[in-house]
């Protein structure tokens, strides 16, 4: 936990912006550089950032989910995707598309494709905070306790 | 069909998911990770039966078709090494319930005990090069994980060993990927043996060759890359310790032998000297490093590296009969390794020492284990009726067919001084009488059950392998077609590519 005035008053608004952006890079990712990988690291930056203006306890307040259950979680969504597919009578992994029509978001043309990068993306953001908050409980300068 | 093949990926890998989740309760893993392995067990024997019933099997993943997307594809061979490789961890996995102590559990032991299956697993059934790249540092990063697992000091200087050498090897395993996709632009093995002609016009064949052997060689722990493995197997817990010597370095061996013979089937230059040379040095070294050893674990630790060598060996002799051998010493030596690794474990926890020479009274005290240590053993020195013995004399009836008579030599005699060393462990730890301070050892330390739940896995592996050597037609049989598809690879490649 770094005291530094100027750092934890960028911390207020590029926190929110780079959970924000983590999410556009997210679904930018299908037809243009970004995707899963990318967004998990910026979201886990956002994260990172937290923890060095409030301090390990604060931020795993934040986040309410322990590190390994997003690890988990990222892993059984991905998994999920490749065998949503065995479920459809495709080989595993095949991407499946559904047309929808929304009232107030009109025409989607959804993919598996999407679910899978959000696995990547929790799988990340799991395995980028899982160092960070056990390096921090353990730096003597730098943790709160 | 298409299902059946994703399995040997996907249990393990949801098991290790699970365990993930359920990693706060500590009973819920361990019912999880048994489940796990007996479902990899059962998907292994029925993926080997489909493959011996209706040929080899082949699947597109992602429906993206071969050479562009990753196959994944089953011949006899993998198929044998999935059945094996699902029974010995289901052995592991019922003897780390007791064997694997609390903290270690709690860090995680049953979710990267599963993802280093699901590597292993991986790296047996990708029909792609690169995609047997990624497998193997899937396989590693679990390893390197369960290596340092426990946080103790010796653990850490061997990790270090172990990663250090491992990143040589990634390296040169990736060079050589480079290179043939530079030459011939694709990496699906099956499109890649009809593509060899550009290497070989380069000339670069012996290259390519060389530095598969020497990315292989040192997972596989072959002369003179294997230093690592002693300085590293000895330091986790004993289930570590034997999955990494019944499986680990059967990766880097099995990836030679769908490599060597599919890539390079008449190989120009001096490959064949180099391999026999290999498989020399790495016979000589391994049992000449066991017979100094007087901690149990490293001396079998050498012992594996010894092994090593006589699979290398059939490998070099490019013919079937070698190959065949090759494959049923495999076979037959992933049990031996798991269970000795297992026995060697047992020995420490129940002697409260390391040392051979202070052991002593196992014969006397437990006469289950001492039993069930001599076939791992003896198969390991080519005994009959073990079935290391059958692995052996197929293998020596290759070279004298080649009249490769320095090699046919070597292999006898460390034949005879692994003999020696296993002689030497079963007179001290076994047949001496204990040093008196020891005794008390004997009388005290664990109840029925967690007795019955450390040898039990230790006696079925025993028991497996006499069946094995006493009855080894129908596996010789099934090396046999391994080999023969290896040798001839129209049907794997039309399996891959089809038509």
């Amino acid at each position: 936990m770094l005291y530094s005035l100027i750092l934890r008053v960028a911390a207020r608004i590029l926190v929110p912006l780079l959970l924000l952006f983590s999410l556009f890079m997210l679904l930018r990712g299908h037809n243009l550089p970004g995707g899963g990988f990318v967004g998990g690291l910026v979201a886990a930056s956002a994260f990172v950032l937290h923890v060095l203006t409030a301090g390990v306890h604060a931020s795993r307040r934040v986040l309410r989910v322990e590190a390994h259950t997003l690890l988990g979680v990222g892993l059984a969504c991905a998994y999920g995707t490749g065998l949503l597919a065995l479920v459809m009578g495709e080989p595993l992994l095949t991407s499946l598309w559904v047309d929808v029509h929304l009232p107030l978001l009109g025409h989607l043309h959804l993919g598996s494709t999407l679910l899978f990068d959000i696995g990547v993306m929790l799988v990340v953001v799991g395995t980028v905070l899982l160092m960070v908050f056990s390096v921090e409980d353990r730096l003597p300068g730098l943790a709160e306790e | 069909m298409n299902t059946l093949l994703v399995l040997p990926i996907m249990v393990p890998a949801i098991t290790g998911m699970c365990a993930l989740l359920a990693r706060k309760a500590r009973g819920l893993q361990r019912v999880i990770s048994v489940v796990g392995a007996t479902a990899l067990f059962a998907t292994g024997v029925v993926v080997a039966y489909t493959v011996q019933t209706s040929g080899i099997q082949a699947v597109q993943m992602g429906d993206w078709p071969a050479p562009y997307g990753i196959t994944l594809v089953v011949d006899p061979l993998s198929a044998g090494l999935l059945a094996i490789t699902g029974f010995v961890a289901l052995a592991i996995t019922i003897y780390a319930l007791v064997g694997i102590d609390e903290m270690r559990e709690k860090y995680g032991f049953h979710s990267l005990f599963h993802l280093l299956l699901m590597g292993i697993c991986g790296a047996f059934i990708t029909g792609d090069l690169f995609n047997l790249y990624v497998w193997y540092e899937v396989l590693l990063i679990a390893s390197f994980a369960l290596l340092v697992l426990g946080n103790e000091k010796e653990q850490l200087d061997g990790a270090v060993k172990y990663v250090g050498i491992n990143l040589v090897a990634s390296a040169s395993f990736l060079t050589a990927i480079g290179l043939l996709y530079g030459l011939t632009g694709t990496l699906n093995m099956a499109d890649l043996a009809g593509s060899m002609g550009a290497v070989r016009e380069q000339g670069l064949e012996p290259v390519v060759a060389m530095l598969f052997l020497v990315g292989f060689g040192i997972k596989a722990a072959l002369f003179p890359l294997y230093y690592w493995l002693p300085a590293s197997y000895h330091t986790p817990p004993a289930p570590i310790a034997a999955v990494f010597a019944g499986l680990l370095t059967k990766v880097g061996v099995y990836s030679l032998l769908r490599i060597f013979p599919l890539l390079f089937p008449e190989p120009s230059g001096y490959t064949q000297g180099v391999l026999l040379v290999v498989a020399g040095g790495t016979m000589l070294l391994g049992v000449f490093g066991a017979l100094v050893q007087r901690h149990v674990l490293r001396l079998l630790a050498f012992l594996v590296i010894s092994a090593m060598g006589y699979v290398v060996m059939g490998l070099g002799f490019f013919t079937t009969l070698g190959l065949a051998g090759a494959i049923f010493y495999v076979f037959q030596d992933v049990p031996v390794k798991t269970s000795l690794f297992l026995i060697g474990g047992l020995m420490e926890r129940e002697t409260g020492t390391p040392e051979v020479g202070r052991m002593g009274g196992l014969y006397e005290y437990r006469p289950l284990l001492a039993t069930a240590f001599i076939v791992p053993a003896f198969s390991l020195a080519g005994f009959p009726p073990f079935p290391g013995f059958w692995g052996k004399l197929t293998l020596i009836q290759a070279g004298v067919a080649q009249e490769q008579w320095t090699i046919v030599a070597v292999a006898l005699v460390v034949g005879l001084l692994t003999l020696l060393v296993v002689a030497q462990v079963w007179g001290r730890a076994f047949q001496q009488s204990p040093a008196l301070e020891d005794q008390e050892q004997f009388g005290a330390g664990d109840s029925w059950r967690v007795r019955s739940m450390l040898q039990g896995p230790v006696a079925v592996l025993a028991l497996a392998l006499f069946v094995l050597g006493c009855y080894a037609e129908p596996l010789f049989a099934f090396a046999h077609d391994a080999a023969v598809h290896l040798k001839d690879s129209g049907p794997y490649i039309q399996a891959v590519l089809g038509g």
